[in-house]
């Protein structure tokens, strides 16, 4: 039995999802926005050590659910294993009301405007898909701004030199300095580079009717118990409910967007936790993540489109990247540990681009707090993994430690991607995502490259020891998924235009960061955010005209 | 007979006292054999010294719990690991390996490490899960682990509705 047809169905209710459903109800569309996960809340999920969306030993409390949801992925030696949400290869980043912006540690980056120019700027390495975007910084700028303000980010990047103009300042100051920002900060100053305040969507002061951050160490990888991290959960999805508008249904599941004879989307599937639905819908948004809306498109064929929507050219699901992070870790003789939240307080920009013979770099900033589970695991080379020398290391160090990090951005590859498995389905019969590829060896270069200034950046700060952990040439991925449905003006060589409309359909838009084109030197958050407003905003033009 | 100095004393009460707390009680997923094998390797990839270590602190009953829930998968890996570990130290020291004496058993632990890696590699992170994480799992019981780091215990919950206004948070 089909559903009453509606303006627009927004399929995932994420980042970019979440802001297209309010800016589309608050236009006065209808909208049903469909979630394959629960709403999800701190109250729902503690505060655990063991079971969060950064250390999922005991499972990804903010989903997909693990017996419903497997993926296969293909390893560098094209073993294929079944993998769960919970294990490293899944790529996974969350499946629920507000998806990563719930859980993630809510930096608030602006990509730089070099970011959406890198082929220009530094030619494509062999091997690679590096293009530019077609669209500049100067297109997103105002999105930027409108992102920031109505969901509320905290900081202070008037000190950083190297970030493109902006009309507007951050509406909320940064929270005060944690232990390793005075030590960091001083350190970076010395050795001439310009640190400053990391934005963040956390609120510093009351905002949006909510309060501020109350600086547990439970932040990354957790809802905030006060709710003073900022989502797409508790700013535009409440906002877009409110109108009256927008329905949202969660535990449902999308199965095919239903295209007509001219191959445009007449109606949405999914399944309403086991009964199979059809909503009619005058307009499509997918905004699934990188990796599930490759798989929602290549799983919707017709004759038009044989081997997926938007697929005609074999661009759907390729591309696949993350950041490769690169890591150095610093060991003192005096305590850095000062239990205060969120801990990730200062950064840099000095070596996102401009370093001699590599493409583009990273932002580079101290780790969030890093719960002593996850530091169990941060030994040096030569300190044994356990026995009565690692707890002695535990002992001494776990207080006494800061780390660097930095999202290296990557060169695109075609071989990276997502595809549909031919054997395993998931637990509605729909064949599930097929992970393979690797990483380009240039994004390896520059992250062993970034990793040396982090050192650096360390023993400038009186570390005592320090040493470098930097990723391979496996798959990248992860909560940073992008990439797998770029947006360019060629359809031989993108699947969606500057609008983010699929180029073989009128009426199909994806608003996530599988339509980046290459990913920045920074976390995606904002950029997914800000790209869906302008998105939202092409939308309402387009029916208005 | 040597008078015990108080810290060994206190350190023999105590592991008196978790040998009791690890013999009763029903296991979910392990016979009582198999967790006392397991028992040894816990105690000693996280030994007890000035503060309790992993077996002393409930890291047996962690990995039995999760055996009957979320790593239902690794049962089998369990199952057949600590037979082998079981048969090495009998075939080294002619004994199970709760039977042996420290050294001993770090040999064996040593060789486990060397020859059945998979396994290994498995206790090992099960084992650092159950004593740095959350108590409420089974280990780390008494925030032992926390209380060594000096690292605060979970605050209480909810908190939101707590008047964080005036800076009463924290």
């Amino acid at each position: 039995m089909a559903l009453d047809p509606v303006d627009a169905v927004v399929i995932g209710a994420g980042a970019g999802g979440g802001v297209i459903a309010k800016e589309l109800a608050c236009a006065g569309m209808r909208v049903v926005l469909l979630e394959r996960g629960r709403w999800e809340t701190a109250w729902d999920d503690r505060k655990d050590d063991l079971r969060n969306q950064r250390t999922s030993d005991l499972g990804a409390p903010f989903g997909p659910d693990a017996d419903r949801n497997p993926r296969v992925a293909v390893d560098q030696c094209a073993r294929e294993l079944v993998v769960l949400p919970s294990d490293g290869a899944y790529s996974n980043n969350a499946a629920c009301v507000g998806s990563g912006t719930v859980s993630y540690g809510a930096m608030a980056w602006r990509y730089m405007a070099q970011d959406f120019r890198m082929k220009s700027l530094y030619g494509c390495p062999p091997g690679s898909t590096l293009d530019d975007w077609p669209i500049s910084y100067d297109d997103l700028e105002p999105f930027y701004e409108k992102a920031e303000w109505e969901l509320g980010v905290s900081g202070d990047v008037a000190p950083d030199p190297f970030h493109a103009p902006r009309r507007r300042g951050l509406p909320m100051p940064p929270l005060p300095p944690n232990r390793e920002y005075e030590i960091l900060k001083p350190a970076a100053l010395r050795k001439g580079w310009h640190p400053f305040d990391i934005p963040m969507l956390r609120n510093s002061v009351p905002y949006n009717g909510r309060g501020p951050c109350m600086r547990c160490r439970w932040c990354v990888g957790f809802a905030c118990e006060v709710n003073a991290k900022n989502g797409t959960q508790n700013t535009v999805i409440p906002t877009a409910l409110a109108t009256g508008l927008c329905e949202l249904r969660t535990d449902a599941m999308a199965r095919e967007i239903v295209l007509d004879a001219r191959g445009n989307a007449t109606a949405v599937t999914y399944y309403d936790d086991n009964h199979l639905q059809t909503q009619p819908a005058r307009l499509v948004v997918v905004s699934a993540g990188a990796i599930e809306t490759a798989r929602l498109l290549l799983n919707s064929k017709s004759r038009l489109h044989p081997n997926g929507l938007g697929n005609r050219h074999d661009w759907v699901g390729r591309n696949l990247q993350g950041h490769a992070y690169p890591r150095a870790v610093g060991l003192f003789d005096f305590d850095t540990y000062d239990d205060i939240g969120p801990g990730a307080s200062v950064a840099i920009c000095d070596f996102n681009h401009g370093n001699p013979g590599l493409r583009g770099g990273a932002m580079l900033a101290n780790e969030f707090i890093r719960l002593p589970i996850q530091f169990a695991g941060m030994t040096p080379p030569d300190t044994p993994r356990w026995g009565l020398a690692h707890k002695e290391y535990m002992r001494q160090f776990y207080r006494r430690s800061i780390a660097v990090m930095g999202p290296v951005q990557e060169m695109p590859l075609f071989e990276a991607r997502a595809q549909l498995d031919p054997r395993v389905k998931d637990f509605w019969g729909i064949p599930v995502a097929r992970l393979s590829g690797g990483r380009h060896p240039h994004s390896v270069e520059v992250a062993r490259a970034v990793v040396v200034k982090a050192a650096e950046w360390l023993q400038e700060a009186g570390a005592i020891r320090t040493w470098t952990n930097v990723p391979g040439l496996e798959l990248s991925g992860g909560q940073h998924q992008a990439g797998t449905c770029r947006m360019g003006n060629d359809p031989k060589t993108s699947v969606v235009d500057r609008n983010c409309r699929i180029h073989e359909a009128d009426n199909i838009y994806l608003a996530d960061a599988s339509v980046h084109v290459t990913n920045g030197g920074f976390n995606p958050a904002l950029t997914i955010l800000a790209n869906a407003y302008r998105v939202a905003a092409a939308i309402v033009k387009e029916r208005r005209a | 007979m040597r008078k015990p100095s108080r810290r060994s004393f206190l350190a023999g009460a105590l592991l008196g006292s978790t040998a009791c707390r690890q013999d009763v009680g029903a296991r979910l997923a392990l016979t009582s054999e198999e967790a006392r094998t397991l028992g040894a390797i816990c105690d000693q990839l996280i030994p007890t010294d000035q503060d309790p270590g992993a077996a002393a602190t409930g890291a047996v009953v962690f990995i039995d719990r999760q055996l009957a829930g979320y790593y239902r998968r690794y049962r089998r890996a369990y199952r057949e690991g600590l037979a082998r570990t079981a048969a090495l130290s009998r075939k080294m020291f002619g004994k199970p390996l709760d039977q042996l004496p420290g050294e001993q058993r770090l040999a064996v632990v040593n060789r486990l490490e060397r020859d059945v890696r998979p396994f290994f590699e498995m206790v090992l992170a099960h084992t650092m899960q159950g004593f740095y994480g959350s108590p409420r799992h089974g280990g780390n019981r008494d925030y032992a682990s926390w209380r060594m780091l000096r690292v605060p215990a979970s605050p209480v919950r909810g908190r939101i509705l707590y008047d964080l206004r005036q800076g009463k948070g924290s």
